[in-house]
C-alpha cells in the first residue's frame, strides 16, 4: 500500500502560488491534493483561485474566512483580538467579500469543516484550526504535545492536520500519533523568504513520512496586482520581503521575535 | 460587593481546563496600586505563597485533563522565591505567561530566565503592567518610582531575547486612544524596548478600582437572556480556573467572593458557575480579558 497526498492552507487569494503550488505536487505524482481552508484574505482578485480548485480536483475544508463568506457574515471570525489586527483584517476582508463572486460563495457555503481519510493504517483529520474550532490558533510553541495527544484520543485520529496560524510545524506525539501544521501558501512565513510551502504526507506499507517542500512563485506580479487592488502596502510589503506586517499580535513570543516586526 | 437578588443566575460550565492559573503570590505584592481589583499590597496576605510543592498536584492534574497553557499572577509573582523553578517544571508541559509588575527582575533573574526559556519548546511570555507612559502619569497610580524600575525589567527581559506584552489598563477616553498608544509606545521604544507589544485591558470596577470609579451602576449584571446568541467561550470561567493558597477559584478576578472558591481539586472545580457578580459584566463585555492575544477558548 502506498500513498501520497499533498496538503495546504491559506490560499489568501494568492493564486499565483497556487498555480505553482499544484504543479510541483503533481510533478512529485501526489495522489491527491487538500486545502485546509481560508481561500481569500490579503490577496487580490479572489475569483481566481475557485477555477483553479475546481480544474485540479482539489479537496476543500472551509477555514473561518470561507465560512464567513460563504455564510455572508460581516467579518473573518479570524480570532485576532487586538485593534490594529482587526483593522487589516476587516479592511482585507470587505475587499474580498465585495469581489467574491455569487457562485464562489455559494460553492464555498457547502466546504466541510473536516475531512477524514484512511491512509494505510493512520486515520487522518484534516481541519481547519483545529477539529474543536475552526478558529483555534495551534502555534508550535503554545500546543502541548499532552493536548494533542487528547484531541487525537477526543477525535479518533491518528494523524491531525491543521493550518491557520500561517507557520508549518509538526510534532510525532505518544503512540505513533503526530500532529501537522500544514502551512499556508498565501504569504511567506515570516523569516525573510518570499517562497511558500506545503506538506506532502507520505505512506508506504504503514511506515508515513513528512516532507514540507517550499515553493517558487512569481511574487513581484502578486505584489503588482495587489497595488492595483488598492489594497494596503503593508500586504505588498510582505509578499516583497517576506516579513509579516500586519496580523502580527496572535503570534506567540518565541514565533514573534523571529521575524522583523 | 453587591449580589443580585433574583434568583436564578446564568450558569456556564466548564467546557474544557484549556488555562490554568497560579495565584502564586497570593495576594502579597511590593506595591499597592490604586485601581488593584484584588488589594494586593505588601501587607496582604489574605492569600498565601504558593510552594513549588503546592503546585505540582494541580500541574499533574491538569495536563491529566488536557491543559493548554499556565498562567501566574498574584500580587507579584516574583515576589515568590520559588518561582523560577515552578516555571521550570510547568515548561516541560505547556506554555507559561507570567503577570508581573517587572520591578523585582534584575539582571541575574533575566539570565535565569532566558535559560528557562531556551530549555523549553514552549514559549514563555511576560505581561508587564503599566498605568502611564509618563513617570507622573504612571507613578500616581502605582506609586512613587514604579515607572523606572518597571522600565529596567521590561529593558532586562528585552535584552534577553523576551516581548513583553504590555498591559494597561483602560483608564481614559476613547478620543485619546491613539495619542496614549503612541504615547506607549514612543516611552517603551525609549527605554530600549523597540518592538513593544502592547494589550489594553478593561478596568474591573471592584476592590481599589471600585473606590476610585465609583464602581459598578446598579444594573451593571449579566442577565440569563444577554448569553442568548453569545459566544460564552470567551469567558475565562468557560475555559479556566485559578489555583491559590486557599484552594481552586473559578477565576483570578473574583478571588474575594466566598462563592468562587469551588473546591481544593481541580475535578472538584470543574463544576459550572453562575455570573451572579457585577466584574462578570465586564468579562461579559469585553471577553478574553485575562488571556494573551493568541489564546482563545473553545466553541461554546
Amino acid at each position: 500500500m502506498h500513498k501520497k497526498v499533498a496538503l495546504f492552507g491559506g490560499v489568501y487569494s494568492n493564486h499565483l502560488a497556487l498555480e505553482e503550488v499544484i504543479k510541483d505536487a503533481q510533478r512529485r505524482k501526489v495522489d491527491e491534493i487538500y486545502c485546509l481552508g481560508d481561500l481569500g484574505a490579503f490577496g487580490p482578485n479572489p475569483n481566481k483561485v475557485f477555477p483553479l480548485l475546481i480544474k485540479n480536483k482539489i479537496k476543500v475544508v472551509a477555514g473561518n474566512y470561507d465560512n464567513s463568506i460563504g455564510n455572508r457574515l460581516g467579518d473573518c471570525q479570524c480570532g485576532y483580538t487586538d485593534p490594529r489586527d482587526n483593522y487589516f483584517a476587516k479592511l482585507s476582508y470587505d475587499y474580498t467579500y465585495k469581489n467574491t463572486s455569487e457562485e464562489f460563495k455559494a460553492w464555498m457555503k457547502e466546504l466541510p469543516s473536516e475531512l477524514r481519510l484512511e491512509i494505510g493504517k493512520y486515520k487522518v483529520l484534516l481541519c481547519h484550526g483545529s477539529p474543536r474550532k475552526t478558529n483555534e490558533f495551534l502555534w508550535e510553541t503554545t500546543t502541548p504535545s499532552h493536548f494533542l495527544e487528547k484531541l487525537c484520543l477526543d477525535y479518533n485520529a491518528d494523524i491531525i492536520c491543521a493550518t491557520h496560524t500561517g507557520i508549518h510545524w509538526n510534532r510525532k506525539l505518544h503512540d505513533d500519533k503526530y500532529f501537522i501544521n500544514v502551512g499556508v501558501i498565501g504569504r511567506p512565513e515570516n523569516d525573510g523568504n518570499t517562497f511558500v510551502g506545503y506538506t506532502i504526507l507520505e505512506v508506504d506499507d504503514d511506515k508515513m513520512n513528512i516532507q514540507y517542500t517550499s515553493v517558487e512563485y512569481d511574487y513581484k506580479k502578486l505584489a503588482e496586482e495587489i497595488r492595483k487592488e488598492k489594497l494596503p502596502d503593508e500586504f505588498v510589503e510582505t509578499i516583497l520581503t517576506g516579513w509579516w506586517t500586519t496580523c502580527l499580535e496572535v503570534l506567540p513570543g518565541k514565533e514573534r521575535i523571529k521575524g522583523k516586526y | 460587593m453587591e449580589l443580585r437578588l433574583k434568583k436564578e443566575y446564568p450558569k456556564v460550565q466548564l467546557e474544557s481546563l484549556d488555562n490554568l492559573w497560579f495565584q502564586v503570590s497570593g495576594t502579597i505584592c511590593n506595591i499597592a496600586c490604586r485601581h488593584c481589583f484584588n488589594n494586593s499590597s505588601p501587607a496582604n496576605h489574605t492569600f498565601e505563597f504558593m510552594t513549588l510543592k503546592n503546585c505540582k498536584p494541580y500541574i499533574d492534574e491538569a495536563v491529566k485533563m488536557g491543559v493548554k497553557e499556565f498562567y501566574f499572577t498574584g500580587g507579584e509573582p516574583f515576589a515568590n522565591k520559588e518561582l523560577l523553578q515552578i516555571l521550570e517544571l510547568v515548561l516541560q508541559f505547556g506554555p507559561a505567561t507570567v503577570l508581573t509588575n517587572g520591578m523585582l527582575i534584575r539582571e541575574d533573574t533575566a539570565v535565569k530566565l532566558k535559560k528557562i526559556s531556551s530549555d523549553s519548546i514552549y514559549t514563555l511570555e511576560f505581561r508587564i503592567s503599566l498605568d502611564g507612559y509618563t513617570e507622573e502619569m504612571n507613578d500616581n497610580i502605582r506609586g512613587k518610582g514604579v515607572f523606572k524600575k518597571a522600565m529596567y525589567g521590561i529593558k532586562l527581559l528585552y535584552e534577553h531575547g523576551f516581548l513583553p506584552i504590555i498591559t494597561v489598563t483602560k483608564t481614559w477616553e476613547e478620543l485619546e486612544e491613539n495619542k496614549v498608544l503612541n504615547g506607549f509606545i514612543e516611552t517603551l521604544k525609549e527605554n530600549g524596548y523597540e518592538r513593544p507589544r502592547i494589550k489594553i485591558l478593561p478596568s474591573i470596577k471592584i476592590g481599589q478600582e471600585a473606590l476610585r470609579t465609583k464602581g459598578y451602576k446598579s444594573y451593571e449584571y449579566v442577565y440569563e437572556e444577554m448569553l442568548h446568541d453569545y459566544d460564552a467561550s470567551q469567558l475565562i470561567c468557560s475555559n479556566s480556573r485559578l489555583v491559590t493558597s486557599k484552594g481552586v477559584y473559578v477565576c483570578p478576578i473574583l478571588v474575594e467572593s466566598e462563592d468562587a472558591n469551588l473546591g481544593n481539586t481541580l475535578d472538584e472545580a470543574s463544576k459550572g458557575y453562575a455570573l451572579k457578580h457585577q466584574a462578570c459584566y465586564t468579562c461579559y463585555l469585553y471577553g478574553a480579558i485575562c488571556s494573551n492575544f493568541y489564546s482563545k477558548g473553545r466553541d461554546a
